[in-house]
């Protein structure tokens, strides 16, 4: 007799292991447009099956709720029944024995306030108000590129063509290609199967077996005049729209290139000049007209009003947050929005055998790091006052600043920049944190009981945050909160009647495909706002899915350059796929344009 | 072209075709629900399925397209199986009460059943509830519905009115009324299109057929009927009687033989209509400030239609009352003066290929005899499938062939042509030809309208030194489209012939159903033989109209025919 036996995970126990990953992955997928009173009743049937049937609150309250949320789900719910709903939910979290109850109870109630007015509409009219996403990926892609479409050209080796789809919609294809954030990987349904496919890996391709591909022809002139202040993509994407519709649109842009912040955001590293230069170049051909070193103040904006049929304002968030720690003012201590500026003008500057501190946690924060590195720094270290998984940055920018050699020290909240007789930058001081309570999803970092640290840097970099610059606007009357220019989700500012606004001015920092999405939707709005109903033609034939979609299949991620070669250069890191990868990638998309509810509605119905 | 394999057959194919219809055109059955070509191939039901040799799935044979070396089997262990685990879970959420259903024997559910050899009994049918608050004239059941989404692409792609939708996901899933939209009768044009091309029961017409026998049977009552032309093209489609058999005669005496007192023909009043709304067109042709087009106003469900979506052109409809309608209101007028009798003794019962008809005879304002007094200008309106319900038990082959009943009997071949799409314009052209010049005009001088492929149809005709410039639309979506065009000022044309059903009313809503067939175009042969053959093919020729002109009504136009024979549609309510 043992007393004792090395346990190991039994088939069964592993088996639903993988049930739960592989519903962890769908539940992502299904979030995209499916009946949430449903999807809340489903998690709480879940939770049920975790409890171990001890307590009562838990055993008997949560298959009630479950019971409860089905009810509703198929409209036979009373308007009682969402109050006894939420004080059972209640009651279970604050009176279960463990989390499996009360954290269970708590999620599930936390989700229906955030839903009540689906469940209202449940209980009141036995009907759900999500609309379903018939093509997730399309969905869950700001700009609503038709992804399949262009992987299935991609498949067939017809780039050209390939290109052409995406800039239906998104005028963008290579700067996307190598930097977009992808949303519409999260949601694709391949993630049910195995994972994603990669779908910017596969725009990489494209763009790169393209080459150059000429714009669309413009539609007849209509004789309007569109200003649009700011050549980022939002900006860029209302002139490539308007001028394809026949408005004549000119570009105003304070800095001497257009880009935005795609050229004085981004590093040349993860997006090369000649790619970019490629979008803008295919932009301009369509004959947009662009000026730039041309910033546009209260006055040339009132003359502009006067001048121009309509204007879209996108201006960005070109400005730095400020730190408020002592010591701030002092000399190299630079804000990331001055290093990546002056980066995109080709200005860089030497930090070669200098220690550089990076103050941040975000993409900028990541760029600035691996920037650094590549100025010659002789240590880069990256300070952040939360733990890692916090960093918004995505992870594989703040494990590619790792791999170049960069030092991450999350944890860390700077309290002072110290000085020497010069006034320049000699050490940062930092305050180690613990991470606490959470708030707003995230733990909130207290203060350790742990000593300051010294980090000797000869620059401190801080990258928290960008803030709109949008005075000379708010002056001549445009509408601004905390900078924010005040629009609406259809781009129109208030009663301006012809003065739209979009990108990160309006929505704050974030991502490129959000700006094109803002940029898109205003060249509608402001063609229908002249009296026009334009419609960019789609003319390219999308090849019919077949019946070669692979089975499970691994993902094919993009190379990278060695670390240790890289790290000293601006090259771009990220390698393309070749052709049997390419080939293989594509062949994994499932192509929900035609299988499930594409083939119905908001599908393409034929080929 | 392609080439491939289906059950050891060796075929080639164009490019493009699906596997279903390589099968079909190579005698290969292979077994469907949902499918409706071109129009619904979104593969739902799932038992179309076919096993292709490498692919781990069965595929859907209705929406996959053949490939190069392909091998494909269509009666496979698996295909049989998951066909027949399909169909029983589909059984598992529908009503079967097969008897007294309105498509028993004529539904396709029924058919695949019989033909999967569905023996298995279902012990308890999840019928899932029934929402539909009724319109009372389309009606819902939602036990019935196999979600195979045909009504909502027949009524997106081919009327283009986006009524149904699919509501809900996962099992809550259910077809019904986008909750974003309005009331069901704001958004319908209740062209009833989508109804035959239910494959079940789910979506019907409100019978009538009780009120009929309640009238027939009442011996104070007259019964008069009218028969929409249409009708004659169809009727004898359900008992399966060949054309030749089907005859008008035989039609007339089949409906005698239900009791009714008096068999009539719309074909009088289409002439009638042809009077009044040609002189209308070139009374507006003359005229430098009326808004041109015309558009005819003979079609409920276009006037529905063009109510809902364009609102501001409801002013260039006709003024003229439907073929329908003035059937009504001469019938309770001129016939009922004629033979002294009380209007409120008699129920005019009318025969339409048509579900919006039944609105129609509803609508308050097209009650122009005696409205005060209570009297409806026509009471009940059936369609031609609740006509052949109540002629199951007539064996209409045996029956000799009667002529229509006088006066309100007579057609020309000109109105009979009303029941197909470019009817109406042609007759109507004919017509005006007259009137301008005096002389007729050769009867097939108008038949530029069948343009297959195109959404409308236009052609320019000179009458009398002037050029008419006329263009013909059937299918909401085809009118949308032309409307959208005239809009935007790309067609220029004077006068506009629109059917709310493909083909016109011939393939109307409320005509016999044949699931996969689109039957118009062969019943409006049927109607142009009846043209070519009649020895009157032009309205004002109609003998017995114009006697009705003189006796009664004057001339087009009058102020009697004015207060009987035009409405004010922009006053009619939805």
């Amino acid at each position: 007799m043992s007393r004792q036996q090395i346990l190991r995970d039994s088939s069964m126990e592993i088996s639903m292991k993988d049930l739960h990953q592989i519903g962890i992955r769908g539940s992502n997928v299904a979030a995209a447009g499916n009946c949430p009173v449903s999807q809340c009743a489903a998690y709480a049937r879940q939770c049920l099956a975790q409890s171990c049937g001890k307590c009562v609150p838990c055993r008997i309250g949560l298959a009630r709720a479950a019971e409860m949320l089905e009810r509703i789900e198929v409209g036979d719910g009373q308007e009682s029944d969402i109050k006894e709903l939420k004080d059972l939910l209640e009651s279970i979290k604050i009176s279960a024995d463990c989390a499996i109850g009360s954290a269970s109870a708590e999620a599930i109630f936390n989700s229906i306030e955030a839903i009540m007015d689906d469940i209202e509409s449940h209980v009141k009219k036995g009907k759900c108000i999500a609309s379903f996403k018939p093509i997730p990926c399309v969905a869950g892609c700001p700009a609503h590129v038709d992804i399949p479409g262009y992987i299935a050209l991609a498949k067939e080796g017809r780039y050209e063509d390939a290109v052409r789809v995406i800039r239906y919609d998104n005028p963008f294809p290579a700067a996307c290609a190598l930097v977009c954030e992808h949303p519409c990987e999260h949601v694709c349904r391949r993630n049910i199967v195995d994972a994603s496919v990669n779908i910017r890996g596969i725009k990489r391709a494209v763009v790169e077996g393209a080459g150059e591909v000429a714009p669309p022809e413009c539609m007849p002139s209509t004789g309007k005049k569109i200003a649009v202040v700011g050549g980022g993509p939002s900006g860029l994407t209302t002139a490539y729209f308007l001028q394809l519709m026949g408005h004549q649109v000119d570009v105003f842009d304070k800095r001497s290139q257009l880009g935005g912040m795609m050229r004085y955001g981004i590093p040349r590293y993860r997006l090369p000049n000649e790619y970019l230069d490629a979008d803008i170049n295919a932009i301009l051909k369509t004959g947009v007209v662009a000026k730039t070193d041309y910033a546009i103040d209260s006055e040339k904006f009132a003359k502009m009003k006067e001048e121009y049929d309509a204007i879209y304002l996108s201006i960005g968030a070109h400005a730095a947050n400020t730190l408020g720690i002592e010591g701030e003012n002092a000399e190299n201590v630079l804000s990331a929005v001055a290093l990546l500026r002056a980066m995109g003008d080709g200005n860089r500057p030497d930090f070669k055998g200098k220690k550089v501190a990076i103050i941040g946690g975000g993409n900028v924060a990541m760029d600035c790091t691996r920037t650094a590195m590549r100025l010659g720094a002789e240590k880069v270290t990256c300070v952040y006052r939360r733990r890692i998984s916090d960093m918004t940055a995505l992870p594989e920018e703040v494990e590619g600043a790792i791999a170049e050699t960069c030092e991450v020290m999350p944890m860390m909240a700077p309290v002072r920049i110290e000085t020497d007789e010069e006034g320049k930058v000699k050490a940062l001081v930092v305050q180690p944190q613990i991470p606490g309570a959470y708030d707003r999803g995230r733990p909130k970092p207290v203060k350790a009981d742990k000593p300051e640290v010294t980090l000797e840097c000869d620059y401190v970099i801080a990258a928290i945050g960008q803030a709109i610059d949008s005075g000379d606007f708010a002056q001549a009357g445009v509408p601004t909160n905390r900078g924010k220019i005040l629009a609406g989700f259809n781009t129109l500012i208030g009663d301006s009647g012809m003065i739209f606004s979009g990108g990160d001015c309006v929505d704050g920092p974030a991502t490129i495909i959000r700006a094109i999405e803002a940029g898109k939707t205003a060249a509608a709005n402001i063609d229908e706002a002249l009296g026009f109903h334009h419609e960019i033609a789609r003319d390219v034939e999308i090849p019919a899915p077949g019946v070669g979609i692979l089975g499970k299949t691994g993902r094919i991620d993009l190379p990278e350059r060695e670390a240790a070669e890289r790290k000293s250069d601006f090259t771009l890191i990220e390698q393309n796929m070749t052709c049997q990868e390419l080939k293989q990638e594509c062949g994994r998309c499932l192509r929900c344009d035609h299988h499930g509810m594409g083939a119905v509605k908001g599908g393409r119905t034929s080929w | 072209m392609v080439n491939l394999t289906i059950n050891g057959k060796q075929i080639a194919v164009e490019e493009h075709t699906t596997i279903l219809e390589a099968a079909r055109a190579n005698g290969i059955h292979i077994p469907t629900l949902c499918y409706l070509k071109e129009l619904n191939e979104v593969a739902a039901c799932r038992i179309c399925l076919v096993e292709i040799e490498g692919v781990d799935k069965l595929m859907a044979s209705c929406n996959t397209e053949c490939e190069e070396g392909m091998v494909v089997h269509t009666d496979t262990k698996s295909t049989r199986y998951a066909r027949r685990i399909n169909l029983e879970l589909i059984f598992s959420q529908h009503k079967t009460d097969c008897l007294s259903c309105v498509r028993d024997g004529n539904c396709q559910l029924q058919e695949v059943a019989k033909e999967l050899n569905m023996t298995r009994h279902i012990e308890e049918v999840d019928a899932r509830p029934n929402r539909w608050k009724s319109s009372r004239i389309l009606e819902r059941d939602n036990s019935k519905c196999i979600q195979c989404f045909r009504c909502i692409n027949v009524c997106d792609r081919v009327q283009g009115m986006n009524v149904w939708d699919l509501l809900g996901t996962g099992k809550n899933a259910k077809v019904g009324i986008n909750p974003a939209k309005k009331h069901f009768l704001e958004i319908c044009a209740l062209c009833g299109q989508c109804i035959t091309h239910c494959p079940t029961g789910a979506l019907y017409v409100r019978d009538d057929t009780k009120k009929f026998y309640d009238a027939v049977e009442d011996p104070d009552m007259i019964t008069v009927v009218q028969v929409a032309p249409a009708v004659r093209s169809a009727y004898g489609e359900a008992a399966g009687l060949p054309a030749e058999l089907a005859t008008e005669g035989r039609m007339a005496a089949a409906i005698k033989s239900l009791g009714v007192d008096y068999v009539f023909d719309t074909n009088f009043t289409a002439d009638l209509t042809i009077m009044e709304e040609g002189s209308e067109l070139l009374k507006k042709l003359g005229d430098k400030d009326a808004k041109l087009p015309m558009f005819t106003s003979c079609c409920p469900g276009w006037v529905r239609f063009i109510k809902i979506k364009y609102p501001e052109l409801v002013g260039q409809l006709s003024s003229a009352k439907s073929p329908q309608q003035m059937f009504g209101a001469v019938t309770k007028s001129y016939f009922a003066e004629k033979n002294g009798v009380d209007p409120s003794k008699i129920f005019c019962i009318s025969i339409m290929p048509c579900t919006a008809k039944k609105y129609e005879c509803d609508v308050p304002e097209v009650q122009d005899v005696d409205a005060e007094g209570g009297i409806k200008d026509v009471d009940l309106v059936l369609t031609t499938r609740e006509l052949t319900r109540l002629l199951r038990p007539v064996d209409i082959a045996s029956l000799e062939e009667i002529p229509f009943d006088s006066p309100l009997g007579s057609g020309t071949g000109a109105a009979v042509i009303f029941g197909g799409t470019g009817g109406v314009m042609e007759a109507a052209l004919r017509s005006a030809a007259f009137l301008v010049e005096g002389k007729n005009p050769d009867p097939a001088a108008f038949k530029k309208y069948d343009n297959p492929g195109q959404a409308w149809s236009e052609a320019s005709y000179e009458v009398g030194g002037t050029t008419v410039r006329t263009a013909v639309a059937s299918g909401l979506a085809n009118a949308d489209a032309l409307i959208q065009s005239i809009l935007k000022g790309k067609t220029d044309v004077d006068f506009v012939e629109i059917m709310a059903c493909p083909g016109g009313c011939a393939g109307g809503g409320g005509q016999p159903i044949h699931d996969g067939l689109e039957l118009a175009h062969d019943r409006g042969d049927i109607l142009n033989a009846l043209d070519e053959s009649n020895a009157i093919r032009y309205s004002h020729e109609n003998k017995e109209v114009a006697a009705m002109y003189e006796e009664y009504f004057g001339e087009p136009l009058s102020e009697k025919s004015h207060h009987l024979l035009h409405t004010d549609q922009t006053k009619w309510s939805l």
